[in-house]
């Protein structure tokens, strides 16, 4: 889970790492205000950036420098409302202006290749760190991290040593680095990034801006994890399926997608993907997954009725694909969920008229199926392969209205 | 012969005693897998009685089970909020085989557990997050379906459960040396390439289907091992072609972050180097129907 920048630099300030003033705004009033208080510490300068969570903000017009708190309330008005990369922003932070001698950049994360951590340091901050990772790899200073030793005050001092700052500068720089493990480890995130730390005119280092990512796995240690949901910005169907405890991701096409385990369901997509160019829709266009949905490794009736219900709720779906190998969970039950999940709705004096091409292997398969046979409901339509079910819930959401 | 897991196996449980130990342990057992011990410490003493017969004595630590029983492999089911602890046990024991079942372990506790083993040198861990592995007529440490495949002269190594299933049901007609399910996330304890690396030396392994899916790099670096190390035909797979950059699909460690660790630059790594590539499961499976066939 990615952090805005202003909860980044709550959490920096938290663990002791040095930051600058800043308060957040929602209304160009809003950010007058905190203007007004904020830029007393710097003579009237603060900056207005837009709090997305996407890289390019600077380039994108969403950073800017305001001379006055009028000309904050003023920027956070043009800002407010702009779109970045997809990104419409809600939200600006106004921080203190600060006088940069020098920006550096530092972060630690995840090395998934190596299994350990990595952090990387460089003296030339501020720009775009993958530029200079290709252009000059050797300006960028890549230090192993053992993740049961982590970032102690030696292996601080050799990652200011690799990076070549002035003898002077590494002490303090240290210092701030050993801080930013803190946060790492203390909050388990997957990423601390700070672009640019900067040295300012006064020699103090401060990190100017924060990118954290933190591991949702760990929430049940940090329960304050809580407040780091965001859920403005969330598909309602994602919002639903989430309260369901189910895996559900919202996609462009209109064929509804259902499985069991993340790789079969992601494999589904693909299958259906490619079974669906092979057609043409009423709107010229190709069918094509509508949505990622794992039910999960031990899937009951309840959790595949959970599942059909959040997909026949997408007014986008022309036909549905359940496509189920049963490992752990078990075929009838599944069988059960779609014939409950339409029992239901019926009570509920709806009509399902979604075509459900259904394809059951593995464990009580051939119970399952008869399950279905016997429900004799003619919107289910069972077909013996993955491939062939993907070609069937194609040409049937290509067919629809 | 076999990778890992063979007919002398002798595996315990960590979490037993639990809902979902339990029912993968009368599983276990129902495959023929020789399961000597449960491990709970309020449960020590107590035994436990599974259909068929079979009373499983449950110990208080893992050390103890292993000097009462002999066993080799541990396979862990319990909370994620206690698997790190569990995992320091069995390395502290010196077992060999630490099987991780458990989903949704905090990736700082898996960094820990993964180099505190690697600093003991002595147990390998497959895992978190994964169904396990095996080696079907021989053992079964996890919860792969014993039923699905009958042995054979395929190495299946992958990182989706469901797709190892589906994988073993579509060449069940030729059957599976071993099949290592090597779980998503992002940190794991034993990599294709360590997989790669023992088929390749177990003489009643034949061919070999490698399952990859988007995020990370591991196929690719797979790939480059295959060009120098295996010469064992090998057939692959990757889920995830159309998925969306930076959408998360359920397993932690698949998200497209870039160009790099989509399935097209994994699809092209593996093609570069002889490996080839079905679509869909089905097609790769035919792939491998063809050199299982000509053999």
């Amino acid at each position: 889970m990615d952090l805005f920048e202003y909860q980044a630099r709550d959490m920096f300030a938290a663990h002791g790492v040095p930051v600058l003033d800043g308060a957040i705004a929602t209304t160009p009033e809003q950010a007058r205000a905190a203007a007004e208080r904020i830029g007393a510490k710097s003579g009237g300068v603060t900056v207005v950036k837009a709090q997305v969570k996407t890289g390019g903000r600077g380039k994108a017009g969403g950073v800017k420098v305001a001379r006055s708190a009028a000309e904050a309330g003023e920027l956070a008005g043009q800002i407010l409302g702009m779109d970045i990369k997809g990104h419409t922003v809600k939200t600006v932070m106004i921080a203190q202006g600060a006088k940069i001698a020098e920006e550096y950049y530092f972060s630690v994360l995840l090395d998934r290749a190596n299994r350990r951590y990595l952090a990387m340091c460089s003296k030339e901050g501020g720009m775009d760190i993958e530029a200079l990772a290709v252009e000059r790899p050797e300006a960028l200073a890549k230090v192993p991290v053992d993740p049961i030793v982590g970032i102690d005050a030696a292996k601080a001092r050799e990652i200011v040593d690799a990076a070549g700052f002035d003898e002077a500068d590494r002490a303090t720089i240290a210092e701030v680095i050993a801080k930013l493990w803190d946060v790492y480890a203390a909050e388990d995130a997957t990423l601390v990034e700070v672009n640019p730390l900067v040295k300012t005119e006064d020699g103090q280092i401060v990190a100017l801006d924060g990118k954290v990512s933190i591991d949702g796995n760990s929430d049940f240690r940090h329960p304050d994890h809580e407040q780091y949901v965001d859920h403005s910005k969330t598909d309602p169907l994602e919002v639903l399926a989430t309260e369901k405890g189910l895996n559900y991701v919202k996609l462009d096409g209109n064929v509804g997608i259902i499985g069991n385990g993340a790789g079969l369901v992601m494999s589904t997509l693909d299958v259906v993907a490619y079974a669906g160019e092979e057609f043409v829709g009423a709107d010229g266009q190709h069918p094509a997954p509508a949505n990622f949905l794992d039910i999960g490794g031990g899937a009951n009736a309840e959790i595949m009725a959970n599942g059909l219900e959040i997909i026949m709720g997408d007014p986008q779906v022309k036909a549905i694909f359940v496509n189920v190998f049963g490992g752990i969970t078990a075929c009838d039950a599944v069988a059960n969920g779609i014939v409950g999940a339409i029992e239901m709705l019926k009570q509920r004096g709806e009509t399902p008229t979604l075509p459900i091409v259904v394809r059951l292997d593995g464990n009580n398969a051939v119970l399952g199926r008869t399950i279905l046979d016997d429900a004799e409901h003619d919107i289910i339509e069972l077909v013996d392969t993955m491939d062939g079910a993907a070609r069937r819930v194609a040409e049937l959401a290509a067919a629809a209205k | 012969m076999a990778i890992f897991l063979t007919k002398d196996s002798r595996v315990i449980v960590q979490g037993m005693t639990g809902s979902e130990g339990m029912k993968h342990t009368t599983r276990m057992l129902a495959s023929g897998t020789t399961v000597v011990g449960g491990v709970n410490p309020r449960k020590a003493g107590t035994s436990v009685d599974f259909p068929g017969g079979v009373s499983v004595p449950v110990f208080g630590g893992v050390a103890e089970a292993m000097a009462a029983t002999g066993a080799d492999v541990t396979v862990i089911f319990v909370p994620a909020a206690f698997t790190k602890a569990a995992v320091v046990e069995a390395v502290d024991a010196k077992i060999p085989l630490c099987v991780v079942i458990t989903e949704g372990v905090a990736v700082k506790d898996t960094a820990e557990f993964f180099t505190y083993a690697q600093n003991a040198g002595t147990t390998r861990i497959i895992g978190p997050n994964c169904p396990g592995l095996i080696s079907p007529g021989q053992s079964n440490a996890g919860i792969i379906p014993a039923d699905i495949s009958g042995p054979g002269r395929i190495g299946l190594v992958s990182k989706s459960g469901t797709l190892t299933y589906q994988m073993m049901y579509e060449l069940r007609d030729f059957g599976f040396s071993t099949g290592v399910g090597i779980g998503g996330d992002p940190i794991i304890g034993t990599t294709h390439i360590d997989c790669l690396q023992a088929f390749q030396d177990d003489p009643d392994t034949d061919a070999i289907v490698m399952i990859g899916e988007i995020g990370g790099d591991a196929e690719e670096r797979a790939a480059a091992y295959i060009k120098d190390h295996v010469t064992k035909p090998v057939v692959g797979y990757v889920a995830g072609f159309t998925a969306p950059e930076g959408k998360t699909m359920g397993h932690a460690g698949a998200i497209v972050t870039g160009s790099s660790g989509t399935a097209a630059a994994k699809k092209e790594a593996l093609e570069a180097v002889g490996v080839r590539v079905g679509k869909t499961p089905s097609e790769t499976a035919q792939l491998m129907r063809e050199i299982m066939s000509a053999r």
